[in-house]
């Protein structure tokens, strides 16, 4: 129906990844039991997804709706 | 337990999220033109849409949560809720059921029921889904309120309100679609939420092989982490079937293969994907046959590995919790406020010279176990340094020595995510209370629009009359969800009751199915007397039988309690999960039975005509020659039944 679904997931979660890799850098948190920077990771995991998503999304327009 | 501290980060992704839900609604609002629209998506989306949404729908924060928490307590087994309890389902639904649902037309389960029986068997099932719905919703927002006041320090009444109105904004806007989609949302939301703190986890733990190696300390020592008190083999937790094997007193779940084949595997997994409207609906919504049957295919494959997700935590959090070194306590069970300030009291009354006599008060005024040499320490140091109201109040949640399994999730949240990642697994969170509240109320709305209203109340009325009908039965469902979460807050008890009940009725259910969709002597009089015999013997069972160590009453037994004689040991079973799984063994078998034997005593009042598409055997079979060989739904239910086996093989 209408609204291509791939769309605001891929907006919203290279939205989050960003935000994420923005902590991951600006990183002033108290350490965790864990020495690895998973904001850091997980956002670049994040913004690679949502991405791949949009992609989906501009595809899928220019086929058209079948 | 202290509110959480969140950063900007945190409170901006929660944002966004809210943003987006809503800006979904608004977006598919020019998209609804008619009630069919608005109530059954127009039948008009993908399947791998309708797939992520269908197994959306049922992993609801409570599955989130409870999962983690039965990881916990008992192991790898707890993925037979998964393997045996739903794919194997999932799998029967899309290759036999779905043409049915999907080819009668039927907008609905008791639509379909109205078809293949009566307006009897339609209207009952319609009646006890729609009270069930309400009160889902209403114990999913009464949950998140409550986590909302724990976690970010919100009042309970704010939170409710404002998390309804967003439910209630997108729904109205967007209909069954808008909550398919927000759906699909929280899917990605909570797998890519999750999946850092489950590999942070196992990571700090040291791998699988040590997790394994610790989960045999816990299944030797169990009493260590107040699991019961008796000891089991090493493998007891690392195992999925060895334990259940053993039989009922090797595993920590307390059943054999029976109950978790039959009762879990069969009855009440059948029962539920096949027949529950919630989830139905999804697939229902698909745009054509063929997507409504890969729906639950597609479903599978997540639903299979999910174990990883929401159980691994719990099996994290044990194995911590028996290393030493890792500084981690499973969480303590939380004092209410009320308790809270009762025990605050006593503290300050007692002096230090009697903390051993002020022990049982506090314990007794708290309800929880409590540590005595902690309680002594509060009591001898707000003596000599007179402790501050919140100091005592963290330094008694401290003492608790109840553990609270279901906030291991929340724990290890705690523990791993820094700001950031925090806001998205809250969020996560949070977004799968409001679609569990959004997926409940788009059922309703249906049921009650088309099976209640339309097919009783109101019929023969214009489809723009329907579709008004359905928008303000989202805002009364909403309203009717919020008083019963204020009901679940005061009368939890009550609540209790009733989820029993629902049991009772939802036991039965799929062996009414079963025989309706392939044997077309059943009549609607066999079918309607034998779901309420079924019914009744749920409860006659419940009334009959208790599990060792439950009190009489609500967990059970209570008829022998009225004649008052001793519960006789035939009718104790090893654990309240055993007693579940025979219950709905039970109630099916006997309205399996009941059924029938109506059936055949009644006449048909349906032709072989009137029941073609409603009926296997008398349904031309569907042709699937022209898709591609591994693409037909027979095929792709064979192979994705063969890698359930294999992953049971593996844990086995």
């Amino acid at each position: 129906m209408g609204l291509d679904i791939r769309w605001p997931i891929g907006l919203m979660f290279t939205l989050i990844g960003a935000l994420l890799l923005i902590a991951g850098i600006s990183d002033g948190t108290p350490p965790r039991p864990l020495p690895v920077n998973i904001d850091l990771i997980w956002g670049a995991v994040l913004l690679v997804f949502g991405i791949l998503m949009l992609m989906g999304a501009m595809s899928g327009k220019k086929q058209g709706p079948k | 337990m202290q509110p959480i501290h969140l950063a900007w980060v945190d409170y901006t992704i929660l944002l966004a999220y809210t943003a987006f839900v809503i800006g979904i609604g608004f977006t598919l609002r020019k998209y609804l033109k008619s009630s069919s629209d608005f109530l059954t998506s127009g039948r008009s989306i993908p399947a791998w849409v309708t797939g992520l949404a269908f197994i959306s729908a049922n992993l609801g924060a409570l599955e989130v949560v409870g999962m983690a928490a039965s990881g916990a307590q008992y192991g790898v087994a707890t993925a037979h809720f998964y393997w045996v309890g739903a794919i194997p389902a999932m799998l029967f639904l899309a290759v036999f059921m779905m043409p049915f649902y999907y080819g009668s037309k039927a907008r609905s389960v008791p639509e379909y029921l109205h078809m293949r029986f009566d307006g009897r068997v339609r209207c009952l099932n319609s009646i006890s889904f729609a009270v069930m719905t309400v009160f889902a919703s209403g114990i999913s927002m009464d949950l998140l309120a409550r986590m909302l006041n724990v976690l970010l320090g919100l009042d309970y009444n704010f939170g409710l309100l404002v998390t309804s109105a967003i439910v209630l904004v997108y729904v109205l806007k967007g209909g069954l679609t808008s909550a398919i989609y927000t759906e699909v949302l929280q899917f990605f939301m909570i797998v890519l939420g999750f999946s850092p703190v489950v590999w942070l986890g196992l990571k700090d733990v040291g791998g699988w092989d040590t997790l394994k190696q610790k989960l045999s300390i816990v299944a030797q020592n169990p009493a260590a982490l107040s699991l019961g008190d008796k000891a089991y083999s090493p493998d007891a937790w690392g195992s999925a079937w060895k334990p259940i094997l053993a039989g009922p007193e090797h595993n920590p779940m307390g059943v054999s293969v029976f109950p978790i084949v039959f009762g879990l595997g069969f009855v009440l997994s059948f029962g539920y994907w096949c027949t529950n409207f919630l989830v139905v609906q999804r697939a229902m919504a698909a745009k054509n046959m063929s997507s409504a049957r890969r729906t639950p295919l597609i479903a599978a494959v997540p639903k299979m590995l999910f174990p990883a997700i929401v159980i691994l935590p719990g099996m994290v959090a044990v194995a911590l919790a028996v290393m030493p070194g890792k500084d981690y306590r499973l969480p303590p069970a939380p004092i209410s406020a009320a308790a809270m300030s009762r025990a605050v009291a006593d503290v300050q009354a007692a002096s230090p010279g009697n903390a051993a006599g002020a022990y049982p008060t506090i314990k007794a005024d708290v309800g929880l176990g409590m540590d005595q040499a902690k309680i002594a320490a509060i009591i001898t140091d707000n003596s000599t340094k007179a402790l501050n109201d919140s100091e005592l109040k963290s330094r008694l949640q401290d003492a608790v020595s109840d553990t609270y399994y279901n906030g291991v999730t929340l724990s290890l949240i705690e523990r791993y995510c820094p700001a950031g990642l925090l806001g998205l697994a809250l969020t996560a969170l949070l977004a799968s209370f409001m679609s569990g509240m959004a997926g409940n109320v788009t059922a309703f709305n249906t049921i009650w629009t088309y099976d209640l209203y339309q097919a009783y109340l109101n019929p023969n009325q214009s489809d723009r009359h329907y579709f008004v009908v359905g928008q303000w039965t989202t805002v009364v469902g909403i309203i009717l969800s919020i008083f019963c979460a204020y009901f679940a807050s005061h009368y939890s008890n009550a609540m209790n009751v009733i989820q029993l009940v629902f049991g009772f009725v939802n036991a039965p259910l799929f062996a009414t199915f079963l025989l309706g969709m392939f044997w077309a002597r059943t009549t609607g009089t066999g079918a309607f007397i034998g779901l309420i015999l079924g019914t009744c013997t749920s409860a006659l069972y419940h009334a009959l039988t208790i599990y060792t160590g439950g009190t009489p009453g609500l967990q059970g037994a209570y008829l022998w309690h009225m004649m008052g004689k001793d519960v006789p040991a035939a009718c104790v079973l090893p654990s309240s999960m055993a007693q579940n799984f025979w219950l709905a063994s039970f109630a099916f078998g006997s309205c399996f039975v009941f059924t029938a034997l109506i059936s055949l005593a009644t006449a048909r009042t349906k032709s072989d005509e009137q029941l073609k598409g409603l009926v296997y055997s008398l349904t031309p079979k569907l042709k699937d020659e022209e898709t591609h060989f591994l693409l037909r739904p027979a095929v792709l239910a064979t192979i994705l039944l063969i890698c359930c086996v294999i992953l049971n093989i593996i844990f086995w």
